[in-house]
């Protein structure tokens, strides 16, 4: 039992603002007080210090196949992070790719306790789950590729959508997966031919269908399975000048249907290709005027990054643009994706447009409960760089001291100068772990009432929010310190949170048909086996 | 360097299945001592089907009997083994990778 | 009564097939269907009784066996682990778990296998993709220095050069297959091409290749024994066709150049993609080294070649990699974890395993067991034991076992010595 006193809470999704309140706990979870006999108690003395929910990151690329090549691809990345072994973990490398254990220990030490990993082809989910063990504390769920999926596509082909809707249900549960993700639909299947797709309505080779049949298909199946979390969408054009326009298509595609649009900042460019512009403007009014829409950034850090997506033609066009070497994967039937590294520079007219891009979807978009705060890391720059985001979301002035550093030219015609709107404390709760977390649909987290889980952060406020928000005083994880004054102190293992939907299981015989046309492993071995899913949770479904 | 073939080391079934059959076989053994040449090089060096010859490379030198093999001219093939790996030096050249195919080797008649 | 069971996945090669069909009897494998003569020797000659670990040839308790492992290693200043391909995922943690409580080296085959294609990735990159695609797209197909016909037996049946796929109806019929190789193989048998490339001239023809494929004209009339106007027509194909895979193997990473053999195949399929689709595939040898490469990546960092001995991993391939570490006895004592290096190791490395106390823990009697010091003899993942293996091209599977398990498992034993064993 714990009781963290006299803290300054922050609970947004309780409507609560630097309130004076004692949380307590008890079996892991947040209780009333009557539950606790405080004198059995261990206590926390949280008194001028601030207590949030741990942090909830909607959109990180921590584990599986992809992450892991990255990993391997570039060993440059490592060789100056290192983190030798104490009695109580593991040793690790790296600063854009951390290794299994250093991964869960740097969030941990951030904060944050709830990670979901972004992006994961099913056919090698099996090893994500591998690495999600060796992930120590943090609780994870993985996003499951499907918008360039050979049974779904043929499916929307033929006008059989309740096939479809049973083989993601199929599918969800074959994986220990989460969430559906849509990665630039129709655009991975293209690149199997050497092309893309670049508009909602362009042609699936093969397939006869078009990306935006895609997106309403699987929005429409998400709502028939009672998913918590909403289809994840990255969408068409990433990274291209102009591509704010096709954002917007994609967002009124939806029709009113939820969704969430991920990275938004690599999608929201205007301009003619050569003449890249920030499209924040376009795009936030687009976001603001449809509430079914949440989205998390994706901004950009300036130093190294690693760019690692299973949007195949995009990486091949990053390693045109950059020369630097490039991996891309094909996945047969289901996916692709490739990895290229990355530099952002601050007097690189791009990637300053880039920067500003970010921030200004930030600061235009209205909503905190709908804009949530990522790096797509390591896309955009590393995970533990969240705290300077912060510190750039909450201070006018730290904005405009980068804004001076950047290339001449991209500063010109920026709203950023303008925009003198800085974020409360409370706001960035909701886009670090309440907004996350509802969205999520996380019913036990991001917020601190009786029944959540226990995981709680304690920050020493200060005027320095970077520094703040980099140095937890504690991090309690189901109730046990993990982390005291930013230092690892206990580890201990975390959950895999997946869901069960319902789905008819008379569609088995279809699958197994696609699996002797399809693939080159049997059906039979195909699904995550539950001996992958020792420390699993199921998250229900509606 | 020295010697005027050269040797590659390879998996072969044979190889393989005596692997199965257990390190110590008689399978195993047969298996892996022996080196295949091109059939113009053994009448050049006057070895027969069968006939024992003397293999050395800068690491070591083997004595095996020799087959007739679909190689060109001046390149030996052993399978891979204990028996191939007397004569692969452990130079990897700042790769972990020693010489398993390239090694130079000298031939002679038993 | 005997037992059919189906969907079994074999070991032995990168080529994981997973549709053997095995007839158990009375704790034995009687028959086997699907597998090649490999799988085929894998499942028939395992012996699962129970056996007794030794210590210096003499049987012991397991409990001292592991006593005796844990003080060989505690008293080591430089200990080595190796091995790690034939063995599960699941054990593999374990392995460099107690690699990183030692401080010491652990190294897999990689590093006299694929180590070479794993520095070229690292330098220009690798565009790959998984078998199906071979399978369901790919209409020109080059396996270069490897010999799958003896290597990978059933890899041009399931995989590559026979299966009817999406783009494929046809099969063998809608794939042109070239095989480049020093001498006349089984393998080469089944091309419409083969290229018969000079020992030790791949980089040539390669470099010769780019060239041609940017449209450069060379002036020699022949590059690494082949004929210019054979290169030319290679490269208009590999232009032209719509889904070009590469197959390579120890034909480029054994022979001089190593990975910078590799890389310039790797940067050739890299600049293919500006015309058609290309993808590489190195075809990894044993069952699980694909494994070993992802378990060594994301607890360390580095897929082989890993020394914890600063209590971090640090990465140094030709500095500890096993053939050096033991050719230039660097190493005072070796835990050998399903491998032979005794075998397959030049004479030069191994040799040192003689002059150290050696642990070996392996489901087979082994020559470099012969000699050890401790031999732990432990079930066989996918026969006797449950695991996880990658397939060469990494998708995972579960091994499941078809005979009921009489010993502990690697990662069970591994377990021990880690609690065993103090930090260091």
């Amino acid at each position: 039992m714990l009781g963290i006193r006299n803290g300054r809470v922050y609970d947004p999704a309780h409507g609560i603002e630097d309130q004076v309140q004692d949380i307590w706990i008890k079996d892991g979870r947040i209780v009333a007080a009557e539950e606790v006999d405080p004198r059995q108690a261990k206590t926390i003395d949280a008194t001028g210090l601030v207590v949030m929910a741990g942090g909830v990151d909607i959109h990180s690329h921590i584990v599986g196949a992809k992450v892991n090549a990255g990993r391997k691809f570039c060993p440059e990345d490592h060789y100056d992070h290192v983190r030798a072994r104490s009695p109580l973990s593991r040793s690790g490398v790296g600063y854009t790719t951390p290794t299994t254990f250093m991964t869960g220990y740097l969030y941990a030490e951030l904060g944050y306790t709830t990670v979901m990993e972004a992006a994961t082809a099913p056919l090698v989910a099996r090893h994500t789950h591998e690495e999600l063990e060796d992930t120590p504390i943090l609780d994870k769920g993985v996003f499951v590729t499907m918008g360039n999926n050979h049974f779904i596509m043929r499916a929307i082909q033929t006008g059989a959508w309740e096939q479809a809707r049973d083989y993601v249900g199929w599918l969800l549960e074959a994986t220990g997966g989460f969430a559906i993700k849509v990665v630039n639909p129709g655009g991975v299947e293209n690149w199997k031919w050497g092309k893309n797709v670049s508009q909602l309505d362009d042609e699936v080779i093969g397939f006869g269908i078009t990306p935006r049949q895609i997106v309403q298909t699987l929005s429409r199946i998400n709502d028939a399975l009672g998913l918590p979390h909403v289809p994840h969408i990255h969408g068409l054009r990433l990274g291209q000048s102009g591509n704010a326009a096709t954002t917007v298509d994609m967002i009124e595609a939806l029709e009113g249907r939820r969704a969430h649009l991920c990275h938004l900042q690599f999608l929201s460019y205007d301009g003619e290709a050569g003449q890249m512009r920030s499209g924040a403007e376009r795009v936030a009014q687009a976001v603001n005027a449809h509430p079914n829409i949440t989205v998390d950034i994706g901004q950009v850090v300036f130093g190294p990054a690693t760019t690692m997506t299973s949007d195949g033609p995009l990486q091949h066009r990053l390693h045109q643009l950059t020369g630097h070497k490039w991996l891309n994967d094909d996945v047969e039937g289901e996916a692709g994706g490739g990895i290229v590294p990355m530099a952002y520079q601050p007097r690189n007219i791009i990637n300053a447009i880039q920067w500003l891009t970010g921030l200004e979807l930030f600061l235009l978009i209205d909503d905190p409960w709908r804009v949530f705060l990522t790096t797509d890391h390591p896309n955009g720059g590393p995970f533990f760089c969240y705290p300077q985001v912060i510190s750039l979301l909450m201070d006018q002035g730290y904005r405009a001291e980068v804004l001076a550093k950047l290339h001449p030219r991209a500063r010109r015609g920026t709203l950023l100068a303008e925009l003198d709107r800085e974020y409360s404390l409370s706001e960035i709760a909701i886009v670090t772990r309440a907004g996350t977390a509802r969205a999520l649909g996380l019913k036990n987290k991001g917020h601190l009432g009786v029944g959540a889980d226990a995981d709680v952060t304690i920050y020493e406020p200060q005027e320095d929010h970077e520094a703040m928000f980099s140095c937890p005083r504690y991090v309690i994880k189901d109730g046990e310190v993990v982390v005291r004054d930013g230092k690892l102190v206990q580890s201990r293992p975390g959950r895999t949170l997946y869901v069960k939907p319902d789905y008819d299981r008379g569609i088995e015989p279809a699958i197994r048909q696609h699996f002797k046309e399809t693939y080159t492993v049997s059906f039979d071995n195909y699904a995550v086996q539950d001996e992958y899913l020792t420390h699993g949770e199921v998250i229900s479904c509606a | 360097m020295s010697g005027n073939f050269t040797l590659i080391t390879g998996r072969t079934r044979a190889q393989g299945d005596g692997l199965h059959q257990g390190r110590d076989s008689e399978a195993y053994r047969l298996a892996t001592r022996l080196v295949e040449m091109n059939d113009e090089d053994m009448n050049t060096l006057g070895v027969g089907e069968g006939d024992l010859v003397s293999i050395s490379t800068l690491a070591g030198q083997v004595t095996v009997p020799v087959k007739k093999g679909d190689l060109p001219r001046g390149m030996l093939f052993m399978p891979m083994g204990p028996t191939a790996n007397l004569l692969v030096g452990g130079e990897t050249e700042s790769t972990g990778m020693p010489s398993y195919k390239g090694e130079l080797a000298e031939v002679e008649a038993v | 009564m005997s037992t059919l069971i189906e969907n079994v996945v074999c070991t032995f090669c990168g080529s994981l097939c997973d549709d053997l069909i095995v007839e158990v009897d009375d704790g034995r494998v009687i028959k086997l269907r699907k597998a090649c003569s490999n799988g085929g020797g894998l499942f028939q000659h395992y012996d699962p009784a129970p056996k007794s670990p030794t210590i210096a040839g003499q049987e012991v308790t397991w409990e001292d066996a592991i006593r005796e492992a844990a003080r060989i290693l505690d008293r080591s200043d430089s200990p080595l682990i190796y091995g790690l391909s034939s063995t599960a995922s699941e054990a593999q943690r374990k392995a460099i778990a107690l690699a990183d409580k030692l401080g010491a080296i652990v190294d897999s085959t990689s590093s006299v296998c694929h180590g070479p294609t794993g520095l070229a990735m690292q330098t220009v990159g690798e565009p790959t993709c998984t078998l199906g695609e071979v399978r369901n797209r790919a209409d020109l197909v080059i396996f270069w220095g490897c010999n799958p016909a003896e290597s990978h037996t059933r890899h041009f049946s399931r995989y590559s050069v026979m299966p009817k796929g999406m783009l494929t109806p046809n099969g063998r019929r809608d794939r042109t297959v070239v095989v480049v190789d020093v001498r006349p193989t089984a393998s080469t048998r089944v091309a419409d091409l083969f290229l018969q490339v000079a020992p030790g001239k791949d980089y040539e023809v390669l470099t010769t290749l780019r060239a041609l494929v940017k449209g450069k004209t060379i002036t020699s009339e022949m590059v690494g024994g082949l004929p210019l106007a054979q290169l030319q027509l290679l490269a208009d194909q590999m232009r032209e066709c719509r889904f070009g895979v590469v197959h390579m193997g120890m034909g480029l990473t054994q022979t001089g150049g190593r990975d910078v053999n590799v890389s310039e195949l790797f940067a050739l399929v890299a600049e293919l993609n500006e015309y058609s689709r290309f993808s590489v595939i190195p075809m990894r040898g044993h069952g699980n080294v694909a494994g070993a490469d992802q378990v060594m990546t994301w607890q360390t960092g580095y897929p082989f070649a890993v020394s914890f001995n600063r209590g971090y991993p640090r990465y140094g391939p030709g500095e500890f990699t096993t053939v050096d570490v033991l050719a230039r006895g660097e190493v005072d004592a070796a835990l050998i974890i399903a491998s032979d290096p005794v075998a397959h190791l030049p004479q030069a490395a191994a040799r040192h395993l003689d002059r150290i106390p050696t642990i070996v823990l392996d489901p087979m009697p082994t020559l470099t067991g012969a000699r050890a010091q401790v031999v732990l003899p432990t079930a066989c993942y996918g026969l006797d034991a449950l695991g996880t293996a990658y397939r060469m091209d990494s998708i995972p599977l579960q091994l499941r076992p078809v005979l009921p398990r009489q010993r502990p498992t690697d990662e069970e034993v591994l377990d021990r010595i880690i609690e065993a064993v103090p930090a260091c």
